[in-house]
């Protein structure tokens, strides 16, 4: 019994408590100094007319469909053409897996490089006669969300491509092999058999995409800080500067409140799922 | 006709990789270039210059080696930590018939899906009241706290798989639940726990949100949140820059090296289940 009930304390102490208290602070206005004042929903109703929260709310739906969309056609895409064991897969896996095993923050600056003014894009830009398209990537407004996004992508699909091979290893190829004794071809084999044998790893895959999206934070904050202007700034990152730089920290945990029921069908799913398989 | 497939799916994979791999490629060579070569030829041109000198600058001047030893201080007591809670907490839930193990276990899971934005706050300010809030105790907990839930599923289904033999035979020769834990369960679930210490590993080294969080001075920062502040300290010595991203990026890469089976089995762990 005692198994149970020390890590389960651990874990209430710093996450279940916490997460009530969350709920809690997001109907107060509090400087983290001077007392809370209980202020009801006036936090979610600021946040209606708050164009920075609009502006970080579509970002964030840019960058859920953007980044979860792009690294999960990639992943699948990579691990369609490497599934197969031959020569150099090996290699060419791991070159895909490296950057997984890096932090966003090595990432992010892996990538300032990449950008900075006469960096390598500038120099790849010029060398193919493109010097018109050249400008300050992260600091312009017009671009930095994408810039951002292109770094997290890079590092995203090695890892997604990792899920959908072990999923793909555990089809039974003699569902392939019937599906070619019946004449279908490749693309049908990929949209009768592949994919449908694959509905347990999708789910994962699409929660895993949506969780990490409503999470991201690090690479927005080493690169941009969520600026020029907000104009990279997801919720996370605006929730954080509203905390942490702001201090007001009720605003701010009314933000995060928004970020957790974005995030809830999608935990709940998995819950589901998980639930279904202990039974 | 096969022969330009195989050719054609090589060429595309090999430029494909050096896309992966050129901007780290172009990392390490940049780190070894010399400040004046960077400022006279740019971050984009090749390298005119040799030293290891950033590295030095980086290690001493940059304040890596204090953050490295940090990283280390919060890491591996946090991986041990949390494994074993969570192999004692999949231990119980998985082999005795506790009142509403299955939502003890899934209200685990859901805390660990949590996002973290929502306990940034509160932790914070918790740490304050209990005198922990920037010193490194306060990141292994919050450390520990986070990840346990999901270590703790993943072991769970590891250990219901094996077989109910093996514990009734230990227990007619007389060991006590104790023993059996450590004895017979934590051998037999050695693989998934290589797994899942190989990804906490990174994943806890690699953390920088709740590092800012509960920390503030300088001296106490893990190399995440150091690399960033190495990029204000060195603001256009991109070479110091790139060495520290270096030596920053070099623990996690050898935890994969040395571990790359179990990485791999373990990012696979999740989703196949």
């Amino acid at each position: 019994m005692a198994f149970v009930l020390v890590p389960f304390a651990v874990e209430s102490v710093w996450v279940f408590w916490p997460a009530l208290q969350g709920f809690w602070f997001s109907l107060t206005r509090w400087d983290g100094m001077s007392p809370t004042t209980f202020v009801g929903v006036d936090n979610y109703v600021e946040m209606a007319g708050d164009a920075t929260f609009r502006g970080a709310l579509l970002n964030t739906v840019i960058w859920l469909v953007l980044f979860g969309g792009l690294s999960v056609l990639g992943g699948f895409g990579m691990a369609l053409v490497l599934q197969k064991e031959r020569r150099g897969v090996g290699f060419y896996r791991a070159a895909l897996f490296t950057p997984v095993v890096f932090s966003l923050v090595v990432t992010a600056l892996v990538w300032r490089v990449f950008y900075q003014p006469d960096g390598i894009a500038d120099t790849l830009l010029r060398a193919v006669g493109l010097e018109q398209l050249i400008r300050p990537w992260l600091a312009d407004p017009q671009t930095a969300l994408y810039a951002v996004i292109l770094p997290a992508l890079w590092r995203q699909i090695g890892y997604v491509m990792v899920l959908f091979l072990a999923g793909l290893k555990a089809i039974d190829p003699a569902l392939h092999e019937a599906a070619r004794m019946d004449g279908a071809n490749s693309w049908q084999r990929l949209r009768h058999v592949t994919i449908p044998q694959l509905k347990g790893v999708n789910a994962v895959v699409l929660s895993v995409i949506v969780i990490d999206s409503l999470r991201s934070f690090d690479i927005v904050w080493s690169l941009t800080k969520g600026g020029p202007y907000h104009s990279s700034e997801l919720l996370s990152t605006y929730m954080y500067s509203t905390a942490f730089q702001s201090l007001r920290l009720g605003y701010a945990s009314a933000i995060a409140v928004v970020i957790f029921v974005l995030a809830l069908a999608v935990i709940l799913g998995y819950l589901v799922r998980a639930f279904r398989e202990e039974a | 006709m096969n022969k330009l497939r195989t050719g054609g799916f090589h060429t595309g994979m090999i430029l494909l990789s050096l896309l992966w791999l050129g901007p780290v490629i172009w990392v390490v060579v940049m780190s070894t270039r010399s400040f004046d070569d960077i400022a006279a030829h740019g971050v984009g041109s090749l390298p005119r210059s040799f030293t290891l000198d950033t590295y030095r600058q980086a290690w001493t001047d940059g304040g890596e080696l204090r953050a490295l030893i940090n990283s280390m201080l919060v890491t591996i007591p946090s991986v041990a930590l949390s494994l074993g809670l969570a192999a004692m907490a999949a231990f119980a839930l998985s082999r005795f018939r506790i009142p509403g193990r299955r939502t003890i276990l899934l209200l685990m899971l859901a805390g660990n899906l949590l996002p973290p934005q929502i306990l940034l706050i509160p932790v914070s300010k918790f740490s304050e009241l209990t005198g922990l809030y920037d010193t490194l105790w306060a990141l292994i907990a919050v450390q520990v706290g986070f990840g346990l839930g999901f270590y703790t599923f993943v072991l769970h289904g590891f250990m219901r798989d094996l077989p109910g033999e093996i514990q009734e035979a230990a227990t007619i020769d007389g060991a006590g639940t104790a023993q059996i834990f450590t004895r017979v369960m934590l051998p037999l679930t050695r693989p998934a726990l290589a797994a899942l210490g190989a990804l906490s590993f990174t994943w806890i080294f690699n953390d920088l949100l709740w590092a800012i969080t509960v920390l503030r001075t300088d001296d106490n920062m893990p190399i995440t949140p150091a690399l960033l502040g190495l990029q204000g300290q060195f603001v256009s010595s991109w070479n110091v820059i790139a060495a520290g991203t270096v030596i920053a990026a070099v623990p996690t890469v050898a935890v994969f090296l040395r571990f790359q089976r179990h990485f791999v089995s373990g990012l696979a762990l999740g989703a196949v289940k």
